[in-house]
């Protein structure tokens, strides 16, 4: 993060320079949800962005993941400027660069496990018998290797999000967003979850950032930023935030 | 971190063939959902198809001039001496049935569309391109407004068929003009399969419009 700027420029894998977000309400009234917020992610770091409902947190997190697009300020992800790339471009980006991880899970429903994950590879160009190969090998990394022609309806959420993991991963992608990704799940699938998501993180080498209310997500995190009214409010590192059981003692920081 | 340390590619379209074989899997699951949807098709045309028929049919009858046939149309209600103000209420009534099935068709085919829109931005997410999620549409539509439209003008053709040779015996076949029997199906097998595919592609290019994130929000 910015504060601790000292490494490479190669190294920074995501920078947002003063983004903003408004929503125009009938022809005058206009709703700021971001108010300029200009951060830094190194490559491998975990990010976890925290913040109340209504605060701009999804809305920037949805930004950073090239799902929309900010009203000034722009996005670079991996030394490209998102507000520059047409939507094939930005489809290729998201295939590509970006793995998605979602509270809902939003796994295509009349789709198994198998075909699922093999998605992301198709639309990368892949023919459809080697995705499945493809497909099949990640399955068995977040260890669904036995539930792979599963319709989703047909296994738990907690595998539910495994299958979501493994079809956000297919495509090596270097930075994994998730949005409340325990969110709908009990507290020991959740904790299962957030131990896969680090596992992987560490075995491809992955950027993760999170957004999330979810306490046991943030002591996994390497930095955390508070966003609070359209704007980054705190951003503090590892073993500068302190988690206590079901609450963040924000004040303490510097 | 320059901007111009490479050009970004652009996604590349899937083509046809592959994009059947990953639509063929939903299709093939959601089998019941389409049959409900397509059964508004069937009803729509069904009933297009029949007024068209009857309208020819009776229009045949009264051509033939014949002193018994008179009889049983007088008795089946048709006035046949009206000639052009008669003519003008059959067009009327088949005006109103193509508003029927237009409006039959749109709402069955809108419906399985728009309780998908939110899979839509998914697909965005994976990096699909608009072009594929239109492509797929497509497929599913076609395929239900082809099979629903040929069901649904059988349907209407037996159903017309069996009004009529209760009703006029065996006067019908001789007496009936088999252009207009074609031209009927034809203008209903037309807006069936036109309807169906106009009506599930255009909210899925709208959909496909959008930004993921806003196709995402929408509720199911």
């Amino acid at each position: 993060m910015s504060e601790k700027n000292t490494t490479q420029k190669d190294d920074i894998i995501i920078r947002t320079h003063n983004i903003t977000k408004v929503y125009v309400l009938g022809s005058v009234e206009k709703v700021y949800a971001l108010r300029g917020i200009s951060v830094e992610v190194r490559r491998g770091e975990y990010l976890s962005i925290l913040g109340p409902s209504g605060s701009g947190k999804s809305t920037f997190f949805n930004m950073v993941g090239a799902l929309d697009r900010p009203t000034e300020g722009h996005v670079m992800v991996d030394g490209y400027n998102l507000q520059t790339l047409n939507q094939k471009q930005l489809a290729w980006i998201r295939c590509h660069k970006m793995g998605y991880i979602f509270q809902q899970f939003n796994l295509i429903q009349t789709m198994t496990a198998l075909e699922n994950v093999a998605l992301p590879r198709i639309f990368a160009g892949e023919k459809p018998e080697d995705a499945r190969e493809q497909a099949a090998e990640i399955l068995k990394v977040v260890g669904l290797g036995h539930r792979m022609t599963h319709l989703p309806s047909q296994v738990s959420g907690g595998q539910q999000q495994r299958i979501a993991i493994a079809r956000a991963l297919v495509n090596k992608p270097s930075i994994i967003l998730a949005d409340e990704p325990t969110g709908n799940l009990d507290l020991k699938t959740g904790e299962e979850i957030i131990a896969l998501l680090g596992e992987m993180k560490e075995r491809f080498g992955i950027t993760i950032i999170t957004a999330t209310h979810d306490m046991k997500m943030l002591s996994a995190s390497d930095t955390v930023v508070w966003i609070k009214d359209g704007r980054a409010d705190r951003v503090a590192h590892k073993g500068e935030f302190n988690v206590s059981i079901g609450t963040i003692d924000g004040k303490t920081l510097a | 971190m320059d901007e111009n340390k490479a050009i970004i590619p652009e996604q590349q379209q899937v083509s046809w063939l592959v994009t059947v074989q990953v639509s063929w899997a939903g299709i093939k699951r959601r089998f019941f959902r389409s049959l409900i949807t397509m059964s508004g098709v069937v009803l729509a045309i069904a009933f297009l198809t029949y007024m068209q028929l009857q309208n020819v049919i009776v229009k045949g009858l009264i051509k033939a001039d014949d002193q018994v046939l008179n009889v049983l149309l007088q008795k089946a209600g048709v006035d046949i001496y009206s000639g052009d103000s008669s003519d003008r209420m059959m067009l009327l009534l088949i005006i109103l049935s193509l508003l029927a099935c237009l409006v039959g068709i749109v709402n069955s085919m809108l419906m399985s569309v728009t309780e998908r829109i939110k899979e839509i931005g998914t697909l965005k997410c994976l990096g699909a391109l608009d072009g594929f999620i239109i492509r797929s549409y497509f497929i599913e539509s076609s395929m239900q407004g082809v099979a629903g439209t040929a069901l649904g003008c059988v349907i209407g053709l037996v159903v017309a068929l069996s009004a009529a040779l209760s009703n006029y015996g065996r006067y019908v076949f001789p007496n009936l003009a088999y252009g207009g029997v074609f031209l009927a199906l034809l203008l209903s097998f037309l807006v069936g399969t036109m309807l169906s595919i106009v009506a599930a592609i255009l909210p899925a290019y709208m959909a496909a419009k959008k930004q993921p994130v806003d196709a995402m929000r929408v509720e199911e």
